[in-house]
């Protein structure tokens, strides 16, 4: 699914690793969800989403919508 | 394994413990089974001792499965568990056929889970090539 997460964790100066760790989840998650190549549960969609203080959709791009 | 979560160091250490079990119990029951040190009942325990360990193997992944909180990698484990099975299973199939039409020799059951174990190998490698960023 494509997603602003890489955008939005450049906004706030963090690395992958940062991000990880406020997540509670591995680098190699992050790095998966921001490539695309994994979609996240709804849970952890809205850890993301509260982290950054916006909805999930703000976030992650519809697949109906491109 | 995947990554260094705590899971995964526990994984790896119930891992570690039960490899160096299996070794012992195996070349315990060699010798005594070998030499018929052993017979009736307590040979049939100390045949299958040198397997409850391999089915620790099992019950180590599983339990991994659980611990582990970062659903990703999870899905990774998962991943790689269904090549296993998708491998172990088709050799079985085919060489079950053939061993019923007496093409190839009996091969033990036992050659299944290791096969199986290869899997996780094999599944490794799909993850890793499923997993790669691009370029």
């Amino acid at each position: 699914m494509n997603n602003h997460l890489r955008t939005l964790r450049a906004e706030h100066g963090w690395s992958q690793q940062d991000l990880a760790e406020r997540l509670d989840v591995s680098r190699q998650s992050v790095n998966a969800i921001e490539t695309g190549r994994y979609d996240p549960s709804l849970p952890l969609a809205f850890k993301i989403a509260e982290l950054f203080g916006c909805a999930i959709e703000d976030i992650f791009v519809s697949p109906s919508r491109g | 394994m995947l990554c260094s979560s705590s899971a995964a160091r526990r994984y790896q250490r119930r891992v570690i413990i039960l490899a160096v079990v299996y070794t012992a119990l195996l070349f315990s029951a060699v010798y005594l089974l070998n030499r018929h040190l052993v017979t009736g009942v307590v040979a049939y325990i100390v045949g299958i001792l040198p397997a409850l360990p391999v089915v620790g193997f099992f019950g180590a992944i599983g339990m991994y499965l659980t611990e582990e909180r970062d659903e990703y990698l999870r899905m990774l484990l998962v991943r790689q568990s269904l090549v296993a099975t998708g491998l172990a299973m088709t050799g079985a199939t085919l060489w079950g056929f053939l061993e019923g039409f007496d093409l190839l020799p009996h091969l033990v059951g036992y050659a299944w889970p290791i096969l199986w174990f290869g899997g996780l190998g094999l599944g490794a490698c799909v993850n890793h090539v499923l997993e790669r960023n691009p370029a």
